[in-house]
């Protein structure tokens, strides 16, 4: 009988803490406005911080595995990478010279510059990549229309030209590019491919909004120099990347005459260090509207406790009613912590609708996808439900401790 | 069973603060009754009957004296031991009748039961019974606004009963009824008395309410004068 008692009385309370809730609609629905919006943004900021990372480590994956850049400079200087040809300490032959160490597999000098590209009225500025005929290995990037160039056209210095996939769109519309010829910096280039298309990284940057050319033809014709910006390496596996690090550094530091106790000229980045870099800005937002969402919720909880207060006292009849006829501290104290757990229940149920449904929008409005997954939901839900139990026991405590006589007398 | 100790009550006092001001409303209260007794408690208004009524209710606990039920002494147990005491024991009735608004009839009368651990079908069951043995079955899923005052003081008898406790205590009962209903409610508790046995402890201020019990108690300023 005993056992029996709990089932019976928890659903009846339940039931009747749905039916009192339904009949203050408004009053419901305004106490848990705090609730809907904490949960609502939590799910929302979840959702943009889950997006921005699976979109950088799009971007990472979609730019070549075990990929690392060699920059001029030194890293004591912050590894802050300078303008162009502000630190001129990188050549071509030293790219070269690269290549033929064990633990690389290709490289690709690069060098880029911001150039008009006219072709008969049209005329597009985009970014022009100077770079070697492993360019396609190395960024994992295959050619959609024609062909890329090899390295004979990089030896030869010339004038040939493979554009990305916003820049063919930009000059030729739905024309094929391939064959025709376009000025870049009052030079004729000869379209010889187009990149397929990538669409947008994680920084909303186009990346087919691009033009790669030789490098050579690049530091010849275009920037009239000998050093590149940085050269991109890609080493023979994921393990060797520690492996090529070092070689490059014995290599460079003996080409470039650096005696022992000076720095290196140049600071090799690898991409995982990038990836954690941007991560971790990612992380930082999250905690940020995290925490903003966290001092929501923590409102609505205070909204529901003092709502929670005034039904207490509308209702000291009821709870004198109650007690008249035997309920004990604990069943009036169950009754009401009851209440403001479907309150603050339903307010989370809500707030995850919401919460969705701005992430949605998010994706549909801007270039990142934002990714909702079952563990914030949940976490959030069992969250409101402990804000509800935890700021809806001062008031049913105080409801659990009336005096039957005085309740009683209440009108 | 009619000779049987239900309530003894041994030189019970109540004293009230208000502020800082002491107020006796009951004074040196000494008062046997009987199972199956149907006891009528009159006086006029202030003259401390509402506050005997909670006192032998186990609402509330006298300042001063004690307070037998059934031979056990209940003035100085804990709220939820009266709790208790009152869902086992004790059926009440008041003059505003005190019905939950926002339960149904059958809802109200379950609640004694639902406290007490019943299981839903049981209790529901049981309801039903004490509903239709004061004729307001089919009432029962309307809700108190939706039928008459008298009505509702029926279905707060039922409320009473329904977990067949030894005694009922009904404070002004008619009060808010006209004769006509108020003599129904009162022959309803004459029934109860006689073929339940249950004793009824009956609070009034009207001589012809008082004269349906076969025991009368006068009370004047906190005190019983016969
Ligand atoms: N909770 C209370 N606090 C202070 N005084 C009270 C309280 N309850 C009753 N009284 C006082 O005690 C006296 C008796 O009241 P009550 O028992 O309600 O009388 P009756 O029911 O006979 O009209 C009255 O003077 C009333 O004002
Ligand atoms: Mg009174």
């Amino acid at each position: 009988m005993k056992q029996k008692k709990v089932k019976f009385a928890f659903f009846l309370d339940l039931e009747y803490a749905y039916k009192t809730l339904l009949r203050n609609k408004i009053r419901s629905l305004l106490t848990i406005l705090g609730i809907v919006i904490g949960v609502g943004s939590v799910i929302a900021t979840i959702s943009i911080g889950q997006g921005a990372s699976k979109a950088i480590q799009n971007s990472i994956n979609s730019m070549g595995s075990n990929l690392l850049f060699v920059l001029p400079g030194s890293s004591s200087l912050g590894g802050i990478h300078r303008g162009f040809g502000m630190l001129p300490t990188l050549t071509l032959n030293d790219a070269y010279a690269i290549r033929k160490l064990p633990a690389v597999r290709t490289d690709s000098g690069m060098l880029n510059a911001t150039q008009q590209v006219i072709w008969r009225g049209n005329n597009w500025a985009t970014l022009i990549d100077g770079a070697n005929s492993t360019f396609t290995t190395i960024r994992s990037w295959s050619v959609a229309k024609g062909v890329f160039f090899d390295r004979r056209q990089v030896t030869s210095v010339s004038n040939v030209a493979v554009i990305g996939d916003t820049v063919a769109t930009k000059l030729f519309g739905l024309m094929n590019p391939v064959g025709h010829v376009v000025l870049i910096h009052n030079i004729p280039f000869t379209v010889i491919g187009v990149l397929s298309a990538k669409g947008f990284n994680a920084f909303g940057r186009d990346r087919d909004d691009i033009v790669v050319i030789p490098i050579t033809t690049m530091l010849e014709k275009i920037a009239g120099t000998t050093w590149v910006r940085a050269i991109a390496v890609s080493a023979i596996s994921d393990k060797d990347t520690i492996r090529a690090q070092s070689e490059i550094t014995a290599l460079l530091r003996q080409r470039h005459h650096i005696p022992l106790h000076k720095p290196n000229d140049f600071f090799i980045r690898n991409l995982s260090e990038i990836a954690k870099t941007a991560n971790s800005s990612a992380d930082t937002f999250t905690i940020l509207l995290g925490s903003i969402a966290a001092i929501s919720l923590l409102v609505g909880g205070i909204g529901i406790m003092n709502i929670m207060l005034v039904s207490v006292t509308e209702r000291t009849k009821e709870i004198g009613i109650r007690m008249t006829v035997g309920a004990k501290k604990k069943d009036i104290l169950k009754q009401f912590l009851i209440e403001s757990s479907v309150l603050s229940l339903f307010g989370g149920l809500l707030g995850v609708g919401c919460g969705i449904g701005l992430s949605d929008m998010i994706s549909l409005l801007s270039p990142l996808k934002t990714i909702v997954t079952t563990e914030p939901v949940v976490i959030s839900l069992v969250f409101s439900l402990a804000v509800g139990i935890f700021f809806g026991f001062y008031p049913a405590y105080k409801a659990s401790r009336m005096n039957p006589a005085e309740a009683l007398r209440y009108e | 069973m009619g000779n049987t100790s239900l309530i003894r009550l041994e030189d019970i006092g109540m004293t009230y603060k208000i502020g800082d001001i002491p107020y006796e409303a009951l004074k040196g209260i000494c008062l046997n009754i009987n199972n199956g007794e149907f006891i009528s408690i009159m006086g006029a208004s202030g003259s401390g009957k509402s506050t005997l009524m909670n006192i032998l209710g186990c609402l509330d606990k006298p300042t001063s004296g004690s307070y037998f039920l059934e031979d056990r002494d209940v003035s100085d147990l804990t709220s939820d031991e009266l709790a208790e005491i009152r869902n086992k024991k004790i059926g009440f009735v008041f003059q505003g009748f005190n019905l939950v608004q926002r339960l149904t009839l059958i809802e109200n009368v379950m609640l004694p039961l639902y406290y007490s651990g019943f299981h839903s079908k049981e209790a529901e069951y049981m309801a039903s019974e004490t509903l239709k043995l004061v004729n307001l079955y089919e009432k029962g899923n309307k809700f108190p606004n939706q039928i008459s005052g008298g009505e509702q003081q029926v279905v707060a008898i039922a409320r009473a009963i329904v977990n067949d406790a030894p005694m009922i205590i009904a404070d002004e009962p008619t009060g808010n009824l006209d004769s006509v209903r108020g003599s129904d409610v009162m022959n309803l508790f004459l029934k109860i008395n006689a073929e339940r046995g249950s004793t009824i402890i009956l609070v009034t201020h009207d001589k012809n309410i008082a004269d349906y019990g076969r025991r009368l108690v006068t009370m004047r300023d906190g005190a019983i004068i016969s």
